[in-house]
């Protein structure tokens, strides 16, 4: 057995089953080339959805509304609390109603660049022309998008594009998409569609004759573990960037459903690319549970900067202008604080590094209104960003009005994810994953505003029709008493019950605070492979150590809050690994991830296509055991790739 | 700084509960309130006791999770702000902190400040949308919503769900709920050809869930961390009033 940081290189992967051909006609073509099911027939077949977010919802709803028996499943208490709701900003969409020059080729070109020619090309044409219906969608559903005078949609633009193609509700668009999703969720709820299991829990893959056929769930209220048996399960249990312990993501997000399918055999592709927002509140102390982000679209009209000189703690009011560095609009001309993610970010930490950071911990950049309050006035101002500001003045008792933000990037999405092919299916047939939890739209690094849109035209419009294909070449009835349902019943309650039983002395948000700490200092923003190797050393030891001493309390049988972390707090520690061993890998710079061996001469990210133009997905071959990774090489026949120039 | 904590234990629904003391010595003023706890469960677990169980997710008052009473008022003192954005800047050192779940016969207690909130999808689910099925919809331009009626209708959509005005009201009633779903969709002109028979069931299922009935008392606009208006109980009243009244 090699150790972990070895892999070997197995068989590439050529089959992503989308279509070859001119990229406009390709999803229509996929659309009519799939089997349909009869609709006697669909009443008749059960899916499994994992997730109620903006993909799970809005694919739950969907599938239901075709027929097809669903179940759906969440943790929280209600499907309307799930993370995507968080997202601020906006959604974009193609539709160039400002008539800037907006296309649907135009935002899969900005999107194939902005992803640092690290996505499928196939996929994200696909996306850029759904955006446009999903709007419309949206719209029926009565979703309270910002309006214009004369009562037509307004928009925004927002980071990495020139053009004004980002939709929004106020400052709390996630949300109301979401509540767009959940109540079309709803209605089939109420109409018998779906059946909805709100408190539950994905502990484990059901696999029959090598495809997906249930879940065992446990009830996180009475503590039951149950299997769930169905014709086709689809995933849309979101990212997994909670491995970094802080991050924007909400205290639930876990990678289990996703880590539990990959332990079973599905491909998992590009784990280290992690996104790190660039406008998040600053971490205040020890205490901190969770980072909050400030949506991008405030840098429309925040201008971020410095103090030129190191170690200059004067109030912002009096540092004049001259001593001021806005080093967005002084390094990136042309899009100046609207450079995407990536960009921003490592510019701010560029300049924290340098000591030039502001804020008690010398770990922050300004984001200044005080131009946009002369230049709009307050009350523009407080109409755009009100309820930002609002929120920003709770957490840290200052007000945005007066004196400017104080940022710094945090963790916030993860591009990678579960692999997929064109049509939504993992390596594991019969098993579908969208949003979030796949890997396939964004690449390296995700444009703001980009993230709602793969939700919902994963859920709304891709997945309903791909997954007939399957469903309509036949599945098998499973007994409910399979071998295979007893088997993964029976390792779910022997996990639960070794949690319970180590009885140790550290608390299970000991270990998770560890191990962000480790992902954070050795695969975040900036990796080398030293670091990197380092972390691949400890990591191990942390499990050993978790495995030894940690302390849940409580039984089984009852809601539990230590136990549901302790589970998942077990495969953060297991995928954060692979995360390494991935970012080690990749010995390129590429979106969010930098790593420093691979620089340009003036400190930008190097991406080396000749040898890393591949979706890395790796196979699971146990616990700390080398993993095989399968390249799927990808080919650049619209978007030339170049070096990305932002100046 | 230094808190005193009188926490409201319920090992579950059949449980008579009691309020249990706990001192917390080293919270800090930019902690957020479930910080606070999360700190005391580090140490109730370290102690061998079982941590308080507490609803929350995404820690930045939006999704609608927290749900506990502090000294009295859902949510907490500070006005339009959720549990999760509370930070102890707004304690004094040494104050004493009385912490129990949102009450009311709706929301039964599932385990210490944990409760059951599945009446409200139950609410949604029986007229709280728009019948809308996908890929059928017409272009978004097609039909302009004037901007104080797209305005209003946000605003009443910013509703998170959390349930504060129920725990706040005297009735338990959630007519501020109710009445925010009524008015963001009836707002629209996507929402009209539902208008009648939505607030008919709607308001069927509140009853039936067991919420009261709204007095006017206005304890639910005061507690609502999203300040959803007053205002659109009285649209609610109306609606139902009219859909009652002028049955097709």
């Amino acid at each position: 057995m090699g150790s972990y940081s070895d892999f070997i290189v197995g068989s590439p992967l050529v089959d992503t089953a989308a279509p070859d051909g001119p990229i406009e006609t390709r999803w229509e073509r996929r659309r009519f080339g799939v089997k349909l099911v009869n609709p006697a027939n669909k009443r008749k077949m059960k899916i499994i959805v994992v997730g109620t977010g903006l993909a799970g919802g809005s694919a739950a709803a969907t599938l239901a509304e075709l027929g097809y028996q669903v179940s759906s499943f969440c943790y929280q208490d209600s499907p309307r609390r799930a993370h995507s709701i968080a997202a601020q900003g906006g959604i974009n969409a193609a539709k160039n109603y400002r008539g800037d020059g907006d296309s649907i080729h135009r935002l899969f070109y900005d999107t194939v660049k902005g992803g640092d020619f690290r996505s499928r090309e196939s996929n994200v044409h696909r996306l850029a022309e759904i955006s446009v219906q999903i709007i419309d969608q949206c719209v029926a559903q009565g979703v309270p998008f910002a309006r214009e005078y004369g009562g037509l949609l307004d928009t925004r633009s927002f980071g990495g594009a020139q053009v004004s193609r980002t939709f929004y509700a106020r400052g709390q668009t996630g949300q109301q998409l979401l509540l767009g999703a959940y109540q079309a969720l709803e209605r089939q709820i109420d109409a018998g569609n779906v059946t909805m299991y709100s408190r539950h829990e994905m502990l484990e893959l059901i696999m029959v004759d090598g495809r997906a056929r249930g879940i065992v769930a446990r009830d996180l209220v009475t503590g039951e573990t149950r299997s769930h048996l169905a014709d086709a399960v689809v995933l849309a249990s979101g990212g997994y960037g909670n491995v970094f312990y802080l991050s924007t993501n909400a205290k639930g997000c876990n990678v289990t459903a996703s880590w539990r399918a990959h332990r079973k055999g599905a491909l998992f592709a590009n784990p280290c690319y992690t996104q790190i927002h660039p406008t998040c509140i600053p971490v205040s102390g020890d205490h901190q549970s969770k980072l909050t982000l400030m949506s991008e679209s405030l840098r429309n009209d925040g201008r971020v900067w410095v103090p030129q000189k190191a170690g200059d703690t004067r109030a912002p009011a009096d540092i004049p202008e001259a001593e001021r560095d806005y080093f967005l609009e002084r390094q990136y001309p042309a899009f100046g604080n609207l450079v995407p993610r990536d960009i921003a970010s490592r510019a701010a930490k560029n300049v924290c590094d340098a000591g030039r950071g502001v804020g008690p911990t010398g770990l922050g950049v300004y984001l200044d209104f005080a131009d946009a309050i002369s230049r709009l006035g307050r009350p523009a101002v407080a109409a755009k960003y009100g309820n930002l500001f609002q929120m920003y003045q709770r957490i840290t008792g200052e007000d945005p009005y007066e004196v400017p933000m104080r940022i710094y990037p945090a963790v916030h999405y993860t591009m990678g994810g579960l692999w997929v092919d064109y049509d939504l299916q993992s390596s594991i047939p019969g098993l579908f994953v969208v949003g979030e939890a796949n890997f396939s739209d964004h690449g390296a690094n995700r444009l703001g505003a980009s993230a709602l849109m793969q939700g919902l035209a994963d859920g709304y419009f891709v997945l309903p029709n791909t997954i007939g294909d399957y469903l309509a070449r036949g599945v098998e009835p499973v007994a409910a008493d399979a071998p295979e349902v007893r088997e993964a019943e029976a390792a779910v309650a022997g996990r639960v019950e070794k949690l319970l039983s180590i009885d140790g002395d550290r608390t299970v948000d000991s270990f998770h605070r560890e191990l962000g700490h480790l992902m954070w200092d050795h695969c975040g923003m900036e990796r080398t492979a030293e670091g990197l190797r380092k972390a691949l050393d400890r990591i191990p030891e942390l499990r050993r150590e978790f495995w030894q001493s940690v302390k849940v309390p409580g039984a089984a049988a009852t809601l539990n809050q230590s136990l549901e972390k302790a589970g998942r707090v077990a495969d953060f520690l297991e995928l954060a690994e692979l995360m390494c061993l991935d970012a080690l890998h990749r010995e390129e710079s590429c979106g969010g991830h930098f790593r420093a061996e691979s620089q340009t001469e003036d400190g930008e990210a190097a991406r080396r296509d000749d040898e890393f133009s591949y979706v890395a997905a790796w196979e699971f071959t146990g616990q700390g055991s080398a993993p095989v990774l399968h390249k799927e090489d990808l080919h650049f026949e619209y978007v030339t790739p170049s070096q990305r120039s932002y100046k | 700084m230094k808190l005193n904590l009188r926490i409201w234990r319920q090992d579950g629904p059949e449980d008579k509960g009691r309020l249990v003391a706990y001192r917390v010595d080293d919270a800090d003023e930019d902690m957020s309130f479930l910080e606070l706890i999360d700190v005391l469960n580090e140490k109730l677990i370290l102690d061998g006791e079982e941590p308080v169980a507490f609803d929350h997710d995404c820690r930045e008052g939006i999704c609608g999770a927290c749900s506990m009473v502090i000294n009295g008022e859902p949510h907490g003192p500070q006005k339009a702000t959720t549990t999760c954005q509370l930070h102890l800047r707004h304690f004094r050192d040494g104050e004493t902190i009385t912490v129990e779940p949102f009450r009311a016969a709706a929301f039964p207690v599932v385990k210490d400040l944990v409760v059951d909130r599945t009446a409200f999808d139950r609410i949604i689910a029986s007229g709280g949308y728009i019948s809308a099925p996908t890929g059928a919809a017409p272009e978004a331009h097609s039909t302009p919503v004037p901007k104080p009626n797209a305005d209003r209708a946000f605003t009443a959509a910013a509703c998170i769900g959390c349930g504060a005005c129920v725990a706040a009201c005297p009735n338990g009633s959630a007519s501020l709920f109710l009445g925010a779903k009524i008015t963001h969709l009836g707002e629209l002109p996507q929402g009209q050809p539902e208008r009648s028979d939505r607030v008919i069931r709607m308001v069927k299922t509140h009853d039936a869930e067991g919420f009261g009935g709204c007095t006017n008392t206005g304890e639910c606009a005061v507690a609502c961390p999203k300040e959803i208006p007053l205002d659109v109980i009285s649209q609610l009243n109306r609606d139902y009033l009219a859909a009652t009244t002028h049955r097709r």
